[in-house]
């Protein structure tokens, strides 16, 4: 070696290819056991798993586990808990089901499908949902009465403050403007959904290159050209892919005849329809992007992070925690009611046991997804990503016939051991908490 | 020598804090001058930190009144002591480990541009005035939890000075430091008092009182036992108000 003559400093440490791609180790972990989900069951379906109709399903049960979870991140973040997220996604939707079935009709002598009643039955559903995440705030931040028990107590009274507001009755709900929400019934077919596909992709691709001029402009090292590119391809392969899959899936032949003779037309033959993007996955990831840009662009995201990673030195940076204690569980309570909105629109009714054991998926979604019960850790993709493996299983348990008990098990087997192997990460690492 | 017949920057007049009963300050009253070092000593408990926070916004006083300037001002919480340009460098440093050197360093006071943080450019800053105070400081892309003793408290250092202050309080800025890093803390105390600051300096190290401070306050059992001018007395002196609590001959 020595006697080539080259001085010992001069070679830069050889960086792995992680290292030079600046790649989330903990994102490409938890991909893989994604993946690993996904073609287990492929195999043991024989490709019926991953076939566009069932992609679709898995991608609309995920929703409201999903909107919640982008929630309860922000919350365990604060190092808090919510408990009540289920409650109160129940108690919304018994708000919604009730104000534009009875409430609403009856105030303004309308009949139930008017659009206008229906616009207002969500407003005001969100608002509600904002409120009781608001009151339990003012509990945790003005009182300090610990969340655990705050939204314990919020777990048993919304639930039946639930039952009271419907009389402990179902309440069915068949005004297409609101099943739009659900997911089959509120699809955008196979042309918009490309359409918006590609001004996502094209967004996406903007987004990057910004950051990169911006970082450029103060002069700060930037990751290499390459690096950029494949993350960016990617990103635009993964929207299209997605996008290009649902677009394949086509609306059964006996619902396009039905919804041609709604319009009193006959459907020509042959005619064929796609479904695409489903409306409310759209909500998720219009809920997913912005709590991103929230966490990563607001102060109000950074005064979170900064509390969950050190109550004292928040406090005194100036940060009124207590009322970002108020805006986070508030935050909370909306997304439970726009949760809400899209349960009941995919369930068709309201039942007393909407939402009932959510707020254990919800938490296992966040946890799984990487954020640590410590505060002052936790992405929003990571979320969704969890939510999204909890709904993997559970479909392609039930698709090869395990039994509903068994796939609990395994839910929670999975929920164990995605901490366990963070941990043991961490130590590796020798990073603490 | 400082000139200490005009206003006082910071007087502090008769203040009293209990907490459960226990008098932690005790009518104790201390001033402070522009381009001035006002060291605090006495044992663990005697009160300074907690006096200290009463003036930071981080506790609210039972009694008494703080003058800046010669005017009575309402110190509620942190974000009112920062109005008044009273920066806090905390023993504990109050940084949120999970965030990077710039988020702390602008943590309350973010740059913004068009209603979204300027990352870029707060670390453009960050690295101005950190590369400043500690040319070998780099790592500014992960959290804080991961810097050395010295590296964070350069952090802190830099959150008080970069904003303007015109009050500083360090609460033992230099008690996890190794000699290096403490002789550029005392290099940098010389440097903010040359521009006028008045600095409260919260210190054990009896060498460094005499060497940073022009005058001490010494506490005891929360009560402000004198102050003296450092050029009067020796470090016996001073030791001595701190273990006895009593005053020497000539208090200044």
């Amino acid at each position: 070696m020595s006697d080539q003559g080259h001085p010992a400093q001069a070679a830069p440490p050889r960086r792995s290819l992680i290292d030079t791609l600046e790649i989330d180790v903990r994102l490409l972990g938890m991909l893989m056991a994604f993946a690993a989900v996904a073609v287990v069951f492929t195999i043991w379906t024989g490709g019926t798993f991953v076939g566009p109709r069932n992609v679709f399903n898995i991608a609309v049960q995920t929703v409201p586990v999903g909107i919640m979870a982008c929630g309860m991140v922000f919350v365990i973040v604060a190092r808090h808990i919510d408990l009540s997220v289920g409650s109160m996604l129940a108690m919304s939707s018994a708000v919604m089901a009730m104000s534009q079935t009875t409430w609403l009709p009856t105030m303004f002598g309308t009949e139930y499908g008017n659009p206008a009643i229906l616009a207002a039955t969500i407003v005001l559903g969100l608002a509600f949902g904002t409120l009781m995440g608001a009151i339990t705030g003012w509990f945790v931040g003005y009182q300090r009465i610990p969340s655990f028990i705050v939204t314990l107590g919020g777990l048993f009274v919304w639930r039946n403050v639930n039952w009271f507001t419907t009389n402990g009755q179902s309440v069915s709900l068949t005004d297409p403007n609101l099943l739009m929400f659900g997911g089959t019934e509120g699809v955008l077919g196979a042309t918009a959904s490309w359409a918006l596909g590609l001004v996502a992709s094209a967004l996406a691709v903007w987004a990057i290159i910004a950051s990169r001029r911006n970082k450029q402009g103060h002069g700060f090292a930037v990751k290499p050209v390459l690096a950029e590119t494949v993350l960016a391809g990617l990103i635009v392969g993964t929207i299209l892919l997605f996008v290009g899959w649902l677009s394949r899936y086509p609306v059964p032949v006996a619902k396009l005849k039905r919804l041609f003779e709604a319009r009193g037309e006959v459907m020509p033959e042959g005619y064929t329809a796609m479904h695409g993007l489903p409306i409310s996955v759209l909500i998720l990831i219009a809920v997913a992007v912005a709590m991103t840009v929230v966490a990563r662009k607001t102060t109000f995201g950074r005064y979170i992070f900064a509390m969950g990673g050190n109550p004292d030195a928040a406090e005194l940076a100036g940060i009124n925690t207590r009322a970002l204690t108020v805006k986070i569980f508030a935050l909370m309570g909306f997304l439970c009611a726009l949760a809400a909105l899209v349960a009941q629109a995919r369930l068709q009714s309201h039942g007393n046991d909407i939402g009932m054991l959510e707020e254990l998926r919800v938490i296992a979604a966040a946890v799984i997804g990487g954020t640590a019960l410590a505060g002052g850790v936790g992405t929003i993709y990571g979320a969704i990503l969890g939510a999204l493996i909890m709904q993997s299983l559970q479909s392609g348990m039930a698709m090869v016939g395990v039994d509903t008990p068994f796939q609990n098990i395994v839910v929670g087997l999975v929920l164990i051991i995605a901490v366990w192997v963070d941990i043991l990460y961490r130590k590796r690492l020798g990073l603490s908490k | 020598m400082t000139n200490r017949t005009g206003t006082p920057l910071v007087e502090m007049r008769d203040i009293s804090i209990s907490f459960g009963g226990i008098k932690a300050v005790d009518h104790v009253s201390i001033d402070l001058y522009p381009g001035e070092v006002v060291g605090l000593l006495g044992h663990n408990g005697a009160g300074k930190s907690t006096l200290i926070k009463i003036l930071a916004g981080a506790y609210r006083a039972d009694h008494g009144e703080i003058l800046i300037n010669g005017d009575p001002v309402e110190i509620n919480n942190p974000r009112d002591a920062r109005n008044l340009n009273i920066e806090t460098i905390y023993q504990t440093l109050a940084l949120a480990d999970n965030l990077d050197a710039a988020s702390n360093l602008f943590l309350g006071r973010e740059i913004k541009k068009r209603g979204i943080v300027d990352d870029a450019r707060m670390e453009a800053e960050a690295r101005k005035i950190i590369g400043r105070l500690n040319p070998n400081f780099r790592k500014f892309n992960v959290p804080v939890s991961s810097l050395s003793g010295g590296q964070r408290q350069s952090v802190a250092i830099a959150r008080a000075v970069y904003f303007n202050a015109k009050i500083l309080i360090m609460d033992e800025p230099t008690a996890a430091l190794g000699p290096h890093e403490t002789q550029m803390v005392a290099e940098l105390i010389q440097e903010l008092k040359a521009q006028g600051l008045g600095i409260f300096l919260i210190e054990h190290d009896i060498h460094n009182v005499m060497k940073l401070c022009d005058r001490a306050s010494v506490m005891k059992n929360g009560q402000l036992v004198g102050t003296v001018n450092v050029n009067d007395v020796t470090d016996d002196d001073i030791l001595g108000m701190i273990i006895m609590g009593k005053p020497p001959a000539k208090a200044a």
